[in-house]
């Protein structure tokens, strides 16, 4: 079937080409990438995009505690460093309950934005300013 | 209106393309240093509708609004200068212990309300409440009070021993802030979107899995109008990502979700919207798809033109502007950046494949503008079909000089002046822009700093 869009699209920059081909090379690279992806990750979900990643994205935000995690954290990392906060991409949350000291710290911000600050009157003097920078 | 046309739009064209206008730096707000801090990486930028004011979100949940300067513009040297208006705390993170949830203060969307009167409104919300606040001046206060002195210590009634009337005197201009309106407890997931009826009494705000619609005047109740959660949560397989109202017609809006289509919506059909009365959908060749094809078409944002008559929709690589009247196919398509789609298992795997990109369209709808990495960012005209890529940089940017623009090289030999695709900085992301609603003037936001470019000015 012959995709060529009507002369209302002709936004393309390639001209000339036969859409089909310019579809099928745009695909290769992305299966090429696909491919790439598998071989890293053999156990990739069958399905790409789909509920795995919706739910955790549903899911943002979501921080439980539980106090036999955290005395259990408590006793194993007595000795050890401690861990950064990071997003929970795991299922073990033994290990990764950070202890109160670590938790940042919820304060809102009680500065002014620094949009909001002096302009670097500016754009003359950033400009000259920056190329100095380094 | 049409007392607006300067000499200038005769030669350019109403509303001028996006090539025949040649841009220019104007200012940068923000801090200059690399380091930045989260609070401060910018989550929204918006014009007010006359284009005088210009507010910007940021993660911490502050909101700062900047001024037009209006007396330059008769000068025309250039267009007025933006300063510092107003700037307040919208919002604070909270703690849902309820849920366990942790709900951050960033301002995901601002949106204005028409000016009615001497103050200004506007909307602004994070994951999980919108607010309403107001903006007003005060360049006058009374003095002369009968029991009070002037540094407000209180007399003593005993030693009054005349009446006077109070008079009220100039003082220096204070912008106040403060919130008329909050709605809260509406959204169980998060909120991606505000819009507002071109009524002017109700909005609408979308999380992933419903869309609410509220009057401006009650807090206490609002009604669903669009739910897409599944009985079961197991079967979900898309999410809403943006929503917004028709600039004209009032009963209808449109919402586009993760799998890259977009419904739209009539209000009169029933109370609950959740049966279309039109999607638009883009037909795919099953045997081009791949892993990452549902990923890179789910619709980041969706903005009618100011006419109503089309939609523009921005997912992962490009730009897709549907006519209202045709729901199979877009009228228009845009590559923004082409040339990852050779990168995409890098990008997944550093999250950039699910950055969510915003675009919008100048004030005649002829120039459509968007942004993407290495702070570039991307304009196409409509009528001539050129586009242009530009870069939001404090390098060998003066006042008034010409931009240049940016070209990247996907493969190959690199020429003189192009970047070549690996050497792009993915950190470093456009993703809010915002043109003003009746001159050629931009506001690009880079992660912590906001760049107004315009057009020259001869």
């Amino acid at each position: 079937m012959s995709e060529k869009l009507s002369a209302d699209s002709r936004c393309e920059q390639r001209g000339d080409e036969k859409q089909d081909t310019q579809e099928k090379e745009a695909v290769v690279p992305e299966r090429a990438e696909e491919a790439k992806l598998k071989a890293k990750y053999p156990n990739l979900g069958q399905k790409p995009g789909g509920s795995d990643f919706l739910m955790k994205r549903l899911q943002k935000g979501q921080k439980y505690f539980d106090s036999g995690d955290y005395n259990m954290a408590k006793a194993k990392m007595k000795n050890k460093q401690l861990p950064t906060t990071g997003p929970d991409n795991n299922l073990v949350t033994g290990d990764h309950i950070p202890t109160p000291q670590d938790l940042p710290p919820r304060k809102s911000s009680l500065v002014t934005s620094k949009l909001a600050g002096p302009e670097n009157h500016d754009s003359v003097n950033a400009a000259c300013g920056m190329q100095d920078h380094n | 209106m049409f007392l607006k046309f300067s000499l200038r739009s005769i030669f350019y064209g109403a509303g001028g393309g996006g090539n025949d206008i040649q841009w220019c730096f104007s200012q940068v707000k923000g801090a200059v240093d690399d380091d930045v801090a989260e609070a401060d990486i910018i989550s929204t930028v918006e014009f007010n509708h006359s284009g005088e004011l210009l507010a910007t979100g940021d993660k911490g949940g502050r909101v700062v609004i900047f001024q037009q300067e209006q007396e330059n513009k008769i000068q025309s040297l250039s267009r007025g200068e933006y300063n510092v208006y107003s700037t307040f705390q919208s919002h604070e993170p909270e703690f849902d212990y309820l849920k366990s949830l942790e709900i951050e203060e960033k301002i995901n969307k601002i949106r204005w309300l028409p000016q009615k009167n001497a103050a200004q409104f506007l909307l602004s919300t994070n994951d999980k409440t919108i607010k309403l606040w107001k903006i007003s001046e005060r360049d006058k206060r009374p003095e002369g009070y009968n029991l009070k002195e002037e540094d407000g210590r209180y007399r003593d009634p005993s030693t009054v021993t005349t009446l006077r009337v109070p008079v009220f005197r100039p003082m220096d201009l204070m912008v106040e802030a403060s919130p008329r309106r909050i709605f809260a407890n509406a959204h169980t997931y998060h909120i991606n979107s505000i819009s507002i009826n071109s009524d002017y009494e109700t909005y609408l705000s979308a999380d992933d899995l419903r869309i609410n619609l509220w009057h401006l005047e009650i807090t206490d109740r609002s009604f669903n109008i669009v739910d897409i959660k599944p009985a079961n949560m197991e079967e979900l397989t898309e999410v809403i990502t943006a929503a917004e109202f028709h600039p004209n017609s009032c009963n209808t809006f449109v919402y586009s979700s993760s799998k890259g289509t977009i419904r739209l919506c009539d209000m009169r059909a029933s109370a609950l919207c959740d049966r279309h009365s039109k999607l638009f959908e883009e037909p795919e060749d099953p045997s081009n798809r791949s892993f990452f094809s549902e990923i890179i078409s789910s619709i980041s944002d969706v903005k009618f033109s100011h006419s109503g008559r089309y939609m523009m929709t921005r997912d992962y690589l490009s730009v897709k502007i549907w006519d209202l009247n045709m729901e199979n196919r877009p009228v228009e398509t845009y590559q923004v950046h082409e040339y990852l789609r050779s990168k995409l298992c890098s990008l997944y795997e550093n999250d950039c494949i699910f950055d969510k990109f915003e675009c919008c369209w100048n004030g005649s709808d002829s120039v459509v503008m968007t942004g993407s990495y290495n702070n570039f960012f991307r304009m196409f005209d409509r009528n001539t079909k050129r586009d242009i890529t530009l870069e939001a940089s404090r390098e060998n940017n003066k006042p008034r000089t010409v931009l240049k623009p940016r070209k990247v090289c996907a493969s190959g030999k690199r020429k003189k002046d192009e970047i070549s695709v690996d050497s792009l900085d993915f950190n470093k992301k456009i993703l809010h822009t915002a043109w003003h609603p009746k001159e050629n003037i931009i506001a690009v936001a880079t992660t912590n700093n906001l760049y107004i470019f315009q057009d020259k000015v001869n």
